[in-house]
């Protein structure tokens, strides 16, 4: 509002009150007057404005309440007032339903006294991607993932895995139903199977830079399968968690198999609570079973030949997991540690093809069966904000082989592999880390290999949940 | 067989009678929702908090405990605001409970029926934890909790119909009473109108907005981001030019920072409760603010 129009209104209003003065001029007054009636004119413009204003604030309020019968009574509760415009307008436009995309960046610094071609672990069948990373600098397996509700009924989720030897895999693609009650919650595609505790969580949210000895001898690294799994969580205030899973059984400890039907079987029970508020702790028992038919590896016999094994039959393994969070008062950001152990059992039994490709022109299958073993505890603790270091221990028992006619040719392992780590990592924020560690790797009789690796975990976009 | 008739009728009433003895389920993220539930649903509800006061809301693992709580929860009630984004979509997603998701009337954003401060203009990591929906701390101010009562009353209401009735009139007699006591506040903290302070971390926006306090800088470098000796330094030689009264910090964080700076600038280091059981005194959201502008004035002796 204009100053002089301010007060030149006060004027008027004035000269207007002051009855008695009888010195104005008819002309004065004429203009006055028609000083007042602009002014009248303007208010009730800014007036009528208000009250669409008004009007409209009220209409975005009012929007949200709830429309159902039932609810008028309380609907008549007095609002208090909003002062601002309620929720601020959802992104609109094309890209408005675009899926939430997150990225994971991996790289490290490696320094090996061995050669990782070299490395095998002594007793186990060697399969997956289990070698540490190459000599010298290298990007590490790189993540893309895609997630959003696919409709009121189903949230869909892919993720993407990049290789540094340039390969594109689909490390999980899955479906899961959110609309069941009572606790249920089935998934259907490719997923990181819920056995264990490390099992479902990627590899970039671990504590240390590669995977458990008993991780890398029985499920090469992960298992992970294409089927379904239903969980369910039981209605308790204690966190009891029942899960199945049926799958094609192409993964190791699976074959590829040409076959209808179920590859693999998985079940598992998980249980989980707080102890006071500071300690919270999660346990667990799986137990997964699968029939490999001609499963394929090599190993090195007795005269030293490099032989191709094919194994047929039943393969079984449980898993015991504990894992055990302590942070004052429940606040972990100063500090915290965390305790972390599983154990495999393993037992296989079945046919084994010795040199079943002929390379050496003494195939043979006899009978086999073996009982093995092998377990790891790590220990985290955060020692001042952003800053960890962690133990790690892993051993195996190659148990007994039996290898039948075979045992000719195959020896029977009297050798407990194991290693030791050690990690220091730091956490800028909750989108970066950087960690050094560095391990004694004992996973063969004939040599000690020493490792370090710098590493560094970047993620991008989509601000992800970790799981517990 | 009368015996048996009669016992057959009392079986009978009590399995009429239980579904409607039985309350709403609230699984409210942080104490102040906790609190406030508690307050409008009285006996007809049953409060479980997923944090307590010591946590950091942005802070928490999805840990198992929190799964089986969402599990059975009636109502979830979070701050929204994308405060609970590291942990409250996988404990929801994990649950099995269709009826506390987002969009369902079982699942209640505070931040909704609010008026959002600080809404960054740049959204960038590189500006530390920002988020995108405005600060979510909406709690350090009460006319905020009486903003979200309304709403809240409303779906206790759509949720347990049965007792509609009851929900209006806690809220109503809630209503009033806040109003009493927020004017009293108001009065108590009438010192504090322009008072230049410091934070520990961008907690206090609304807190500031409703006393008129001054925040002249933040210990934390960007939001979320620890302190570090470089930033501190500079914040100290801000206050050669600016004095200030105190620095306050939620009484989840490390006292490390304001103390460092309390020290150097001679200035009361001020830990403020922040939420419903951040100290003995904040026993509920009266006491919570009781205790806050007690602090406060205290801080600026």
């Amino acid at each position: 509002m204009s100053r002089s129009l301010l007060v030149r209104s006060a004027l008027a209003l004035a000269l207007l009150s002051a009855a008695d003065v009888e010195a104005a001029s008819d002309a004065d007054l004429a203009q006055i007057r028609d000083e007042i009636r602009q002014l009248k004119e303007s208010y009730e413009a800014r007036i009528r404005a208000l009250e669409q204003r008004l009007q409209d604030a009220e209409g975005k309020v009012a929007a949200p309440a709830p429309a159902s019968a039932s609810v008028t009574a309380a609907a008549a509760v007095p609002p208090e007032p909003v002062t601002a415009a309620a929720p601020a307008s959802p992104a609109s436009g094309i890209g408005a339903f675009n899926p939430a995309i997150s990225v994971v960046l991996q790289g490290v610094y490696a320094n090996l006294s061995q050669g990782p071609k070299r490395y095998a672990i002594a007793g186990f069948v060697p399969s997956g991607d289990i070698a540490p990373a190459k000599r010298g600098f290298s990007i590490a397996e790189s993540e893309l993932g895609l997630s959003a509700n696919v409709d009121d009924k189903v949230y869909g989720n892919l993720i993407f895995s990049l290789t540094p030897d340039n390969t594109i895999s689909v490390e999980e693609a899955y479906g899961v139903l959110t609309a069941l009650p009572e606790g249920l919650t089935p998934k259907f595609g490719r997923f990181k199977s819920g056995i264990g505790y490390l099992n479902d969580q990627h590899q970039h949210v671990w504590d240390f830079y590669d995977a458990p000895l008993p991780y890398q001898a029985f499920l090469g690294g992960q298992f992970t399968s294409d089927g379904l799994q239903l969980k369910w969580i039981a209605p308790t205030d204690t966190f009891v968690e029942l899960g199945a899973e049926v799958g094609d059984g192409a993964n190791f400890p699976g074959a590829e198999r040409n076959r209808n039907g179920i590859g693999d079987v998985a079940a598992y029970v998980h249980a989980g609570g707080d102890v006071g508020a500071s300690n919270s702790w999660r346990a667990g028992l799986s137990w997964l079973g699968l029939r490999p038919q001609g499963r394929q590896y090599v190993q090195a016999d007795t005269k030293g030949n490099e032989a191709q094994i094919g194994f047929s039959g039943r393969s079984q393994l449980a898993i015991a997991d504990f894992v055990w969070k302590y942070a004052p008062n429940g606040n972990a950001q100063d500090t915290n540690f965390k305790l972390q152990a599983e154990y495999f059992w393993r037992r296989e039994n079945g046919d084994l093809t010795y040199d079943s490709d002929g390379a050496l022109g003494l195939t043979r299958t006899s009978g086999y069966s073996s009982r093995q073993n092998g377990w790891y505890a790590e220990g985290v603790y955060q020692f001042m904000p952003s800053w960890r270091v962690g133990a790690r221990y892993d051993r195996l028992d190659p148990g007994r082989l039996d290898y039948g006619a075979n045992g000719a040719y195959l020896a029977s392992p009297s050798y407990d592999p194991q290693r030791y780590s050690l990690m220091l990592d730091y956490t800028p924020s909750e989108f970066s880390r950087f960690r050094v560690q560095w391990q004694q790797s004992r996973t063969r009789p004939d040599f000690t290999d020493n490792q370090l690796f710098i590493q560094y975990i970047l993620s991008l976009g989509a601000h992800g949940a970790h799981k517990y | 067989m009368n015996r048996f008739l009669q016992s057959a009728a009392l079986l009978a009433m009590l399995a009429i009678a239980a579904p409607a003895a039985a309350v709403l389920n609230v699984f409210a993220t942080v104490p102040e929702w906790g609190a406030l539930a508690e307050e409008l649903g009285g006996d007809k509800v049953k409060v479980y908090t997923a944090t307590n006061a010591l946590q950091d809301p942005h802070h928490v693992e999805a840990r198992p405990s929190l799964i089986a709580r969402a599990r059975g929860a009636d109502l979830v009630v979070a701050t929204g605001a994308e405060l609970e984004v590291g942990w409250l979509p996988l404990v929801l997603l994990q649950a099995g409970n269709p009826k506390v998701q987002p969009g369902k009337p079982g699942y209640f954003e505070a931040t909704q029926h609010v008026p959002m401060l600080e809404k960054p203009v740049r959204l960038d990591r590189a500006e530390g934890d920002v988020h995108p929906g405005g600060n979510p701390h909406i709690q350090t101010d009460p006319r905020n909790i009486a903003r979200v009562a309304g709403p809240l009353s409303v779906r206790l209401a759509e949720l347990d119909a049965a007792n509609a009735a009851y929900y209006q009139s806690r809220y109503k007699a809630f209503a009033e009473r806040w109003k009493a006591a927020v004017a009293n506040w108001e009065q108590q903290a009438a010192p504090l109108r322009g008072a230049p302070i410091l934070v520990q971390h961008k907690a206090f926006t609304y807190l500031e907005a409703w006393l008129g306090l001054k925040e002249i800088a933040a210990l934390e470098p960007k939001p979320g981001v620890e302190p570090t000796t470089a930033h501190l330094s500079e914040v100290l030689a801000t206050l050669q030019r600016q004095p200030v009264r105190m620095v306050i910090r939620a009484a989840y964080q490390s006292d490390r920072a304001s103390q460092w700076m309390a020290e150097r600038a001679k200035i009361n280091a001020v830990a403020l409760p922040f939420t419903v059981g951040g100290d003995d005194a904040a026993k509920d959201l009266y006491g919570l603010f009781d205790d806050t502008i007690a602090r406060l004035l205290k801080g600026m002796q």
